[in-house]
């Protein structure tokens, strides 16, 4: 690791830890022996850096905006050995990284909302030729009304785009999980493009204590890319020719073998990356689940917020828990399904409206499972904080204390309901 | 310049694909690769040329191809390009890959163009062909930006108050050569030679370049297979398709014409013009004569031509 040691009396900045502590400087971000000062967009930037990326392509929008600035002066600084395109739209931006990395790089790009909306036909062109990019997605919501917030609209609106998406707590998941992307997208048994995704503003913005990982150990880690197929004139080769009715099906049925078969890489890697960190990962975090009646299940920043709830209440004497979903796609049914099984009452957090369905998509996602395995769990989705709206810590224990009443009567009276709303 | 014995006899473009006879496209690329220095990959727009030459598991390309959407191409190849540079600095490739992103005049003139311009700007080392059969064939005939006034097409019909395709053509080198670019030029697959010469001259500048070919479309234009060279020619000789350079923002013409062709001449071979040979339509041939005229005069003011 590149760290560089500078006066302790930086202008402003009172050392974190008190006396005698050093700070330096490490991607830009300010350190002490606890950790370094990262907002998510940085702690991305950073894992890209790390990463040795060939080619980065990407268009600005908030709240990504600091993910590609970060980037563009590690570029124009001489830190990083990556081609960077700044493309003139999103479209652009993936169609780029779809070109980079059928030419064989290692590539890396981010985007959000309307961003996220314009790429979408690319979306399932990078899924569709196998190219492993990683993106990360900032959530925000989508217009109109024109809202610059986090939410999860944006992933959900491209949720079946066929690619694999993780969804991150705060700036070191999301910047642990950008590391593991790569490893994981470039398996030869996956070889599929994934999405980081980190709440907009709630995680983007939010500067935090984070703890980064030595050049070298990332170099053992995610060793380059070598990809199965590229195209280049050692190998002409045809990329994305027309399949008619008697191939096509073959061809989107070899794209679901493929997700399904990064669970077990997600897994290994997790397994891999927590032997380097101490921090393992995998499908999901299960927090107090092993005797609890009542649990949340939710994507992101709210995660935190949930299982600090179920904290409080645990020590209460009351029987919750908390699930953190890392991998929504692909969905870890069996995983999951194993530890809500005996739950009497699972609440759906859903941070997006999927209009006139029955629920919010990670609650039908779960309903169907639940119901094909005739499970008596009681579900019940809760739609929450669109367009940014904050979910405090008292709504989330009102949620627990009516689902244990839920739990205790077998009364649900409402099976979705839309919280904090003015009604 | 290049003459028919010198020409290479190395096909790129296998036969066997499943363009029409006559097809312009097709010939257009059989001789664009004709004027590969080394080698070459090719990044393809969704269109005639794509959807007929790579239906699974078949291919016409004996080099690397690819296709990825209707209006990318010139972000893909921008990609392909970067990845290229950034592995060959790295030390995992060896070898100049040279890059062609090639469009039908839907994916140039219309869908594409944004993305055209963003390649231009960032000064990608990239060959942009457009094969221009004025009009969105692959999907039935219909009009683009391309289309020529008073063309019939099945979305700007002959119909009885509407003689076919309204406004003109747009100016496609115009906005490429406003980019600053070393390079721009069109052709006709009717002019061969000028065609490879503009290809390989296009090929060899450090930077964006883009050549422009008129490559009609026998099914669209309603033209006699047979006639489709002919008519490439016509194109340029009527004056509707000046063939000219724009070398560092210097205009050339590459075809002196003493006398423009009448365009009569060249749409009673076509029936996408036939309604303009009625007599109610005098008025329309008339004007589409003024903007002829118009618009070769201001290529030939740009080139440093004498009007007459």
């Amino acid at each position: 690791m590149s760290r560089k040691k500078v006066e302790s009396s930086i202008e402003g900045i009172i050392p974190y830890s008190g006396e005698g502590s050093t700070i330096t400087i490490e991607g830009g971000a300010v350190c002490t022996q606890l950790g370094c000062a990262y907002n998510g967009d940085e702690a991305v930037a950073y894992a890209a850096k790390q990463s040795n990326v060939d080619v980065v392509a990407a268009y600005p929008i908030t709240p990504q905006t600091i993910i590609v600035e970060r980037f563009s002066e590690y570029v124009a600084n001489g830190e990083v050995s990556t081609k960077y395109l700044p493309v003139e739209s999103e479209h652009s931006a993936m169609s780029a990284c779809v070109g980079a990395s059928i030419g064989g790089a290692r590539v890396f790009t981010s985007s959000a909302s309307q961003g996220l909306a314009l790429m979408h036909e690319v979306l399932y062109l990078a899924s569709g030729l196998r190219c492993p990019i990683v993106m990360a997605v900032v959530n925000r919501a989508l217009s109109a009304p024109i809202n610059i917030h986090g939410d999860h609209s944006d992933m959900m609106g491209s949720r079946d785009c066929g690619w694999i998406q993780l969804y991150t707590e705060n700036a070191q998941e999301a910047y642990d999980l950008t590391i593991q992307s790569f490893k994981i997208a470039e398996d030869k048994n996956v070889q599929l493009p994934i999405t980081v995704n980190l709440d907009g503003f709630f995680i983007s913005h939010s500067t935090e204590s984070m703890k980064s990982i030595a050049d070298e150990d990332i170099n053992k880690f995610l060793p380059p890319r070598t990809p199965i197929y590229k195209l280049d004139h050692d190998s002409p080769i045809s990329i994305g020719g027309m399949a008619l009715p008697e191939y096509y099906y073959e061809f989107k049925r070899q794209q679901e073998e493929a997700i399904n078969s990064a669970k077990p890489v997600v897994k290994n890697v997790g397994n891999e990356f927590g032997e380097m960190t101490g921090r393992k990962y995998g499908f999901f975090e299960a927090y107090e689940m092993n005797d609890a009646d009542v649990a949340i299940i939710s994507l992101g920043s709210t995660s935190g917020s949930v299982r600090s709830v179920a904290k409080k209440l645990r020590a209460n004497g009351e029987k919750v828990g908390a699930i953190k979903l890392w991998m929504y796609r692909p969905f870890p049914t069996e995983e999951l399904f194993s530890i809500i099984k005996d739950l009497k009452v699972l609440v759906v957090m859903d941070r997006a409206i999927s209009f006139g369905a029955p629920y919010g998509a990670l609650c039908s996602d779960i309903s169907s499972i639940l119901q094909n395995r005739d499970s008596e769990v009681k579900v019940l989705n809760m739609i929450y904080g669109l367009g940014g709206r904050d979910i405090p810590t008292t709504t989330i224990q009102q949620v627990f204390e009516e689902s244990l009443h839920t739990a205790k009567t077998g009364e649900v009276k409402q099976r979705i309901k839309f919280l904090d709303m003015r009604e | 310049m290049v003459v028919l014995k010198n020409l290479s006899t190395e096909e790129l473009y296998a036969p066997g694909h499943r363009l029409c006879a006559g097809c312009g496209p097709s010939i257009s690329i059989r001789m664009a690769l004709k004027a590969a220095r080394g080698p070459i990959a090719v990044v393809n727009a969704t269109g005639c040329v794509e959807v007929s030459t790579t239906i699974f598991p078949y291919t016409a390309w004996r080099i690397p191809w690819v296709h990825a959407l209707f209006e990318n191409q010139a972000a893909v190849a921008s990609g392909l390009e970067a990845a290229y540079q950034s592995l060959e600095e790295k030390g995992k490739r060896k070898g100049k890959v040279d890059i062609i992103a090639v469009g039908g005049d839907g994916g140039t003139f219309d869908i594409g163009i944004q993305a055209i311009s963003g390649m231009l700007e960032r000064g990608h080392d990239i060959v942009y062909l457009c094969y221009d059969n004025e009009a969105y064939m692959n999907t039935g005939i219909q009009r683009s930006g391309a289309t020529p006034r008073g063309a019939a097409t099945t979305t700007s019909p002959a119909g009885k108050v509407i003689p076919g395709k309204r406004g003109k053509k747009k100016d496609f080198i115009g906005i490429c050569a406003a980019h600053g670019i070393s390079y721009a030029a069109t052709a006709s697959i009717g002019f061969f030679s000028d065609y490879i010469d503009k290809m390989k001259k296009a090929i060899e500048v450090d930077g964006p370049a883009v050549v422009h070919v008129i490559a009609p479309c026998p099914l669209g234009w309603r033209s006699n297979p047979t006639e489709t060279v002919k008519l490439a020619k016509m194109a340029v000789l009527t004056g509707l398709f000046p063939i000219y350079e724009v070398n560092d923002g210097i205009y050339k013409m590459s075809m002196k014409l003493g006398r423009l062709l009448p365009i009569e001449e060249y749409f009673k071979l076509q029936g996408r013009f036939q309604h303009l040979m009625k007599p109610e339509w005098k008025n329309e041939v008339e004007e589409i004569k003024k903007d002829t005229e118009k618009h070769y005069k201001k290529i030939l003011r740009l080139a440093g031509e004498k009007i007459t």
